[in-house]
């Protein structure tokens, strides 16, 4: 296994007067997939909210490559390299196509002709789209727009909020392998999901969270077949 | 879908581009003959300031509408940011044998300067009038854009109508705090401020001969300031502004410093309600704080709405279609006949209730304005026009439908 390129140690996060993480740690290698599965209100969205630092942490550590990145603000994380999807997606209904990926490259500076015709090359149909207003899209085009908007700011590593929410199983799966392929061109990722099944084939690493805790892990294939993990989240 | 994807920088763009720039071109021969040639009779009189007033509040329902229809910050404080326009403007530009007059019960006051009057002496009355009220303007805008980064620090944390409300506040505050009499020597209290330059002294010598340009300067500066909104809105800054409207949260996600642009969004629009202000003042002649009240916020709004929250050229539509029907238009209402016969209850008010009647149809029917969020262009018309054109042509094949 490499370098872990994001490291979280000991992370205590409180949410509303809640407390949402009580004290997890886990390594995201560089280059994987790595999934967090888990019920609602397991902490799962608390934990990515404050990795990309939309909120403080109470405790422990976030390291990006080594360096400690806890409670910096999002703009410092994004230009680090790590960019959030959102849940439900939350694309900027009335931009362009074209704009929402424009401000997916906000904070850089250089020249992003590139990164918009690889985004194209890997959502054809964003292409087609172009110059329409996102709100007018269909739930797995926006999702396709979501993913794109996060990928011009060339993360290092793309965390993704329960991407098949919403979406019709056919359209799950083509999300799904579009992440293997958008990790293929070496995007670390770290995804958090209910649906535990398409999550745990896609990832090369998993976790389970229950109740701010961590309670299991594993390559996704063996958390796959495992007794326990089946009989919570897979349905028998 | 046989709709046509839309291509930037088209050659409609350009022409665009062209038939706009020939527009204004031919809109200021216009206001320079106003000025100078036209004859005066009952039209031009009515004509000319609803010209100037338009242009100045066209000019502030744009600053207003890139807070409340780019940012999505509902503030309503844009009165108060006139009202320091108009101050900072008049304070700095009556003339300094003036001053015992105007601050008669304020011992003259403590600025004893006047910044046109510094640089007549350099460049001659007339140019130094025109750069003075130039730069008198810009002080305007400058102290309304402080007063709104220091009061946007802890009011931009507020959300929807909480920031509604604490701008209201602010601006409502601040009309007191103009008339209070210990600010006397630099406001003169809830006296007039007035001898100031206004838009008759705006002229220019050419060749022996004195243009006047009341019109023209009104325009010129709405024109640069709205046209600086435009690229602003256009530029990279200007889709921060929208994404952060749209939803603050992913905005964030993106890196998009939350704070910071809404801060910036909000001293830009507040320096442009100052430099509004400034030219309100120099449209009244006299300047006092008491009309800067809430209803003239209400006003501006009533114009934005109207237009089309979000659309630039909505808000100029709709600031001169507001000012000359209530001003003009609608004075006939007010006069007791209609063409020469006698109306009883045409009497004063009545304008009043049929305008009042007028923007209840155009909220019932129109409730996203008169542009929406679109933006009305030549390039747009242009493309319009090709596009009935070439389905005239298409008429005969079969087209399938949009």
């Amino acid at each position: 296994m490499s370098e872990p390129i994001l490291s979280i140690q000991n992370l205590q996060v409180n949410y509303g007067g809640i407390e949402a993480v009580k004290g997890i740690s886990f390594d995201v290698p560089e280059g994987e997939i790595v999934t967090l599965i888990g019920a609602n209100g397991a902490g799962k969205s608390s934990t990515l909210r404050s990795i990309s630092g939309l909120v403080k942490p109470r405790s422990g550590k976030i390291l990006f490559k080594g360096e400690d990145i806890t409670g910096k603000n999002p703009t410092e994380i994004v230009s680090k390299g790590i960019t959030l999807v959102p849940e439900g997606r939350k694309i900027f209904a009335d931009l362009t196509v074209k704009e929402n990926l424009r401000i997916g490259a906000y904070l850089r500076k250089d020249d992003i002709s590139e990164d918009l015709e690889w985004v194209y090359s890997l959502f054809p149909r964003l292409k087609e789209r172009e110059w329409q207003a996102g709100g007018t899209l269909s739930g797995g085009e926006q999702q396709m727009l979501a993913v794109g908007r996060a990928l011009m700011s060339r993360p290092k590593v793309m965390m993704m909020d329960e991407p098949s929410l919403g979406l019709a199983p056919l359209i799950v799966r083509d999300i799904f392998s579009i992440i293997k392929e958008v990790n293929k061109q070496g995007v670390t990722i770290l995804l958090i999901e209910q649906n535990a099944n398409m999550a745990l084939k896609t990832a090369h690493m998993g976790y389970v969270m229950e109740t701010g805790r961590i309670t299991m892990s594993g390559p996704g294939q063996e958390l796959l077949v495992n007794e326990d993990v089946r009989k919570a989240y897979l349905g028998g | 879908m046989g709709k046509k994807l839309k291509t930037k920088a088209a050659p409609e763009q350009r022409a665009g581009t062209i038939l706009a720039a020939a527009a204004l071109a031919v809109l200021y021969v216009f206001l320079f003959l106003l000025d100078n040639a036209l004859p005066t009779n009952s039209f031009t009189v009515m004509l000319i300031p609803v010209l100037q007033k338009g242009a100045i509040f066209a000019l502030v329902c744009v600053s207003m509408n890139l807070l409340n229809g780019f940012t999505g910050l509902f503030s309503l404080g844009q009165a108060g940011f006139m009202l320091i326009g108009a101050y900072s403007y008049a304070i700095f530009s009556i003339p300094a044998e003036q001053h015992n007059a105007v601050y008669q019960y304020f011992e003259g006051g403590i600025i004893k300067f006047s910044i046109p009057q510094i640089l007549g002496n350099a460049l001659g009355v007339n140019l130094g009038n025109i750069v003075g009220a130039i730069i008198c303007i810009i002080i305007g805008g400058i102290v309304a854009g402080i007063f709104a980064a220091l009061i946007g620090i802890p009011v931009l944390r507020l959300k929807s109508d909480y920031l509604a409300i604490a701008t209201l506040g602010f601006a409502e505050i601040l009309r007191a705090f103009f008339q209070w009499d210990g600010l006397g020597k630099l406001t003169n209290g809830s006296n007039l401020l007035r001898k100031y330059t206004n838009f008759h002294d705006i002229k220019i010598q050419l060749g022996g001969f004195i243009y006047q340009l009341d019109t023209v300067f009104p325009f010129l500066i709405a024109t640069i300031s709205i046209g600086i909104i435009v690229l602003l809105v256009n530029s990279s800054y200007g889709r921060a502004f929208k994404s952060i409207r749209d939803d603050e949260i992913a905005a964030e996600a993106m890196g998009i410093n939350l704070f910071k642009h809404k801060m910036m969004s909000f001293v830009i629009s507040s320096f442009f309600a100052g430099v509004g202000g400034a030219l309100l003042a120099m449209f009244q002649t006299t300047v006092q704080a008491a009309p800067f009240r809430t209803s003239m916020t209400y006003e501006i709004l009533l114009m934005v709405v109207i237009g089309g929250i979000g659309s630039i050229t909505g808000s100029v539509i709709a600031a001169f279609l507001y000012i000359a029907s209530s001003e003009w238009w609608l004075r006939f209402l007010d006069s007791g006949q209609f063409m020469d016969m006698s109306v009883p209850f045409f009497r004063d008010g009545f304008r009043k209730v049929v305008f009042s009647v007028i923007i209840m149809v155009i909220v019932l029917f129109f409730s996203r304005g008169i542009m929406g969020d679109k933006e009305l262009s030549f390039a747009g018309m242009i493309r319009k026009f090709k596009n009935k054109k070439a389905k005239k042509a298409e008429a005969g094949k079969e087209v399938d439908p949009e």
